[in-house]
């Protein structure tokens, strides 16, 4: 199943046309998805680090969720309504863009990873509520959340180079597959 | 006044190195953008604790205290890419007005938050009226927005 069609019909609603050739609205959306990174990531880089057991040490993990957790919470929802904003102004592309896919897989996976920490360690938070360093499991959650976050961030970024763009041609198999490029024999749509 | 200094930069191996190379940007600048998260933590988990939100249960100095090195860390972070990012173009930096918006800003920011703000955050309880902690992270919150906004509009006005 490809999203294109449905990508190409959004690129032609007068929404994204207006998104993509506004003078000021694409860059003050752009700058607010990126600054909002300090408010929504920053907070979380701070929560996977107590998870760690690294910083905040002596905040219990519980008062760290109810102070810190609307504030990530708001910041988060800043971040997908700019982002969709985002990808409905340039969606064909977006689709096409495997930094764009990469990023989407990566955001899947950091959700999944936050569904099963609340679903199993968390569940039992009062036996390690006041711990320094929180249990394996716990300390596992917030290293792949890092690790995911890094890699949303560093391919939301690469989203903007056209290294691997469907219409820069040729590119590998595995690229053009991967970008879900549509290769006819003799060129590129 | 800077330009000669600005041109020799341009002219530097390393400059030449990150300008020709396809990738080193790029590489540069995801790094500069993954440390402006955590610098975006620390300044806020403080912050926000100046504000009496946030960690408002703990004491003002256990959050500074515990926020420090990674507001340090990447700080030296931040600079090191940033002038990665700067020497590739210093050029076109130099005429940029984002650019020394950006630059006056950080240098206001960093004072701020190594003299003032350190010192109401560590001065301990009940020596600094909660009026000013206030103004302390305002003013601290303001500086490093206008950093980060401004960084983000030299690329736009390129």
């Amino acid at each position: 199943m490809s999203l294109l069609p449905f990508c190409q019909w959004l690129a032609d609603t007068p929404g994204s046309i207006a998104l993509h050739e506004s003078v000021f609205m694409y860059p003050v959306v752009e700058s607010t998805h990126v600054l909002t990174l300090c408010v929504f990531l920053g907070l979380a880089v701070m929560w996977d680090l107590r998870l760690l057991g690294v910083t905040l040490t002596t905040v219990p993990m519980t008062q760290l969720k109810q102070r810190i957790g609307p504030w990530m919470t708001g910041g988060f929802v800043v971040m997908i309504i700019t982002g969709t904003m985002l990808f409905c102004a340039i969606p064909v592309r977006s689709y096409q863009s495997i930094w764009f896919r990469m990023k989407a897989v990566a955001l899947v996976l950091a959700g999944l990873n936050a569904f099963v920490f609340h679903r199993t360690i968390d569940r039992r938070i009062e036996q390690w509520d006041t711990d320094p360093v929180p249990p394996p499991a716990a300390r596992l959650a917030g290293a792949r959340s890092l690790v995911l976050w890094a890699v949303i961030v560093v391919a939301g970024r690469m989203i903007a180079y056209n290294w691997f763009d469907c219409d820069k041609q040729p590119q590998s198999r595995i690229v053009n597959a991967l970008a879900g490029c549509v290769v006819a024999a003799e060129g590129v749509r | 006044m800077l330009l000669p200094y600005v041109q020799w930069l341009s002219e530097t191996r390393i400059s030449q190195a990150i300008g020709q190379s396809s990738w080193a940007f790029a590489v540069i600048e995801s790094v500069h953008l993954l440390a402006l998260a955590v610098i975006g933590g620390a300044v806020l988990m403080l912050d926000l604790r100046l504000l009496g939100l946030g960690l408002r249960d703990q004491p003002i100095e256990r959050v500074a205290r515990d926020a420090f090195p990674w507001f340090v860390g990447s700080l030296i972070v931040m600079l090191v890419t940033g002038f990665g990012l700067f020497v590739s173009e210093a050029t076109k930096c130099y005429y940029s007005t984002p650019f020394w918006v950006k630059m006056a800003s950080l240098l206001l920011a960093m004072i701020f938050a190594f003299t003032v703000r350190r010192r109401v955050a560590l001065a301990g309880e009940g020596q600094v009226r909660p009026i000013w902690l206030k103004v302390v992270a305002v003013v601290s919150l303001v500086l490093w927005f206008g950093v980060g906004a401004a960084g983000r509009w030299i690329g736009f006005s390129a």
